[in-house]
């Protein structure tokens, strides 16, 4: 009974992992996730005010 | 200190960047004071006459001092200040709560305090990095759970859609700490100084160790990890390598780590299961550790000429690098035949030091470095040429360390299970420590000067904080 229930819960972990990689790689997310990527390259205004170059 | 301004009607949020420069200044201040002691107790190893016959400058008290000081004081710190800078500006918002977020800084510092008091004095509940006893895990309880309300706080008021990545790992880091530190912590108070932990025997070992080796896992990892996500990107200019990968990394990573723990108590009486159960996810772990490591790293794909002129990537790089190597040995001495030769000597020592120097503290010190300017309305730092002087003697310095450590661990394991054909054994302990002598020489100076970059960095920050201001820098949020 113990090797049945490690079986399923192997075959559960192993299905919700792949179904982790499908999600993550579909085409649908893409334009969301790159925009994602952006957000610490964005936080700053690039034209902020400075006096000198150092 | 400025309110939070709407920023509906394009004027500027102002961040609350004072709680992280407090964060960001006593992350170094911390780092050096714990250093120093690592640096006294390593130097207590090859002249044992350095505790003065004072006993709280004894090796057993200061050790843990040290433990503590690094882990929670100085990663502690630059936890706090680069979640607080990161979340604010990936959610475009200002912290939920000022005096939260002022009561997270002084709680701690208070923690700290009460640490470097109560651990020379030898109230401790000798388990290892949660050796504090109860009146303080209780202050530490009440911070953290403030931590959270902050955090969890700002991430609900955020004006993006979509939380980034490094909110995900600084989220299971906070949630995860707290199980820990709450659950490996439960006991009977019988005096102010002194409690006995609920748990017995194997039991105890057990949560101790679940507890251990998430610390590592969940605060010197994941929340790190976070760290690196969001200023590797930053640093090379360029977006993470693949955020899809660290969409899977992330999941992938807090699940396996989780199970990790037993590996610590390979044959002992824990049951064999458990051991195997051990080893089996330490092992599975290599894959989401050099994932990680792997975005990381090829983040500077076509930027490599970057590294060059930048010394701040080269810490990060460099730290990402040890990252990897030290996700590799670690599941190595997992298994169990090497963990035979490998526990209880200094291989040990030195995995947890290229791990803890190389990756946690290296990431850290990248990040000071490109965060502390930015909070101080300049540029950069005072001195980059210094940034390159610490990159280099720090390098040098975990080197001589781990490679110190790494052959004395080694040589320690071989003489101990050495057997003369009668079943006798070929060495006595004493033997051992002996052929260890001249590597605690090596690890004393590798030690030292990772201490003097430490020292070259508080000289950079005390300029740089002393230099006028360029501009009062407009930390602005772009159109939403």
């Amino acid at each position: 009974m113990i090797g049945i229930i490690r079986g399923i819960i192997t075959l559960v972990l192993m299905l919700l992992f792949i179904t982790l990689v499908i999600w993550a790689w579909s085409g649908r997310r893409k334009a969301q996730f790159n925009a994602a990527a952006q957000l610490p390259l964005e936080d700053e205004p690039k034209e902020a005010p400075r006096n000198t170059q150092s | 200190m400025q309110s939070a301004m709407d920023s509906a009607q394009g004027i500027p949020v102002v961040y609350n960047d004072k709680v992280v420069r407090q964060f960001a200044v006593m992350t170094v201040i911390w780092g050096i004071v714990g250093m120093s002691v690592g640096v006294l107790i390593a130097a207590q190893l090859l002249w044992p006459a350095l505790n003065f016959d004072i006993a709280w400058l004894s090796y057993g008290r200061l050790r843990p001092l040290h433990t503590n000081a690094v882990i929670f004081a100085f990663g502690g710190c630059a936890l706090f200040a680069s979640s607080y800078h990161i979340v604010q500006r990936t959610c475009h918002v200002r912290l939920i709560s000022d005096k939260l977020a002022a009561f997270t800084f002084w709680g701690w510092q208070l923690v700290i305090l009460a640490a470097a008091i109560t651990l020379p004095l030898g109230i401790t509940q000798s388990r290892e990095y949660a050796e504090l006893e109860w009146p303080i895990d209780l202050l530490i309880a009440v911070v953290w759970v403030a931590y959270g309300i902050v955090f969890f706080g700002t991430l609900a008021i955020r004006k993006v859609k979509h939380i980034y990545v490094a909110n995900w790992f600084f989220a299971a880091y906070v949630i995860t700490i707290a199980v820990l530190h709450i659950i490996n912590n439960l006991a009977i108070p019988v005096s102010a100084t002194k409690s006995y932990i609920i748990y017995s025997g194997v039991v105890d070992a057990m949560v101790q160790w679940w507890y251990g080796h998430n610390a590592v896992g969940f605060f010197l990892t994941a929340a790190f990890l976070g760290m690196m996500y969001y200023f590797v990107p930053k640093q090379a200019g360029r977006p993470i390598y693949s955020y899809r990968l660290s969409i899977v990394h992330f999941w992938a990573l807090i699940s396996t780590y989780m199970w990790a723990g037993p590996h610590h108590l390979h044959y002992t009486t824990l049951p064999d299961w458990a051991q195997s159960l051990g080893m089996v996810f330490s092992l599975i772990l290599l894959a989401p550790s050099w994932g990680g490591m792997i975005n990381g790293i090829m983040t500077l794909s076509g930027a490599w000429h970057k590294l060059r002129t930048d010394p701040i990537l080269k810490f990060m790089i460099v730290s990402l690098s040890f990252y990897g190597m030290s996700t590799f040995e670690g599941p190595m001495m997992s298994i169990k035949t090497v963990n035979a030769l490998s526990h209880y000597t200094d291989w040990t020592i030195g995995h947890v030091h290229s791990g803890a120097l190389g990756w946690v503290a290296f990431m850290s010190i990248g990040t000071m470095y490109a965060l502390i300017p930015k909070l101080h309305g300049q540029r950069q730092m005072w001195s980059t040429r210094l940034i390159d002087v610490h990159f280099w003697i720090a390098t040098i310095g975990v080197v001589l360390y781990v490679a110190a450590m790494w052959i004395a661990g080694v040589m320690q394991g071989l003489m101990w299970r050495a057997f003369n054909t009668d079943g006798t054994l070929t060495y006595t302990f004493v033997e051992a420590l002996k052929a260890t002598y001249p590597f605690y020489a090596v690890r004393l100076v590798g030690g030292l000067l990772f201490l003097i970059g430490m020292l070259i960095m508080l000289f950079n920050l005390i300029k740089t904080i002393a230099a006028p201001r360029e501009a009062a820098m407009p930390l602005a949020v772009p159109a939403v």
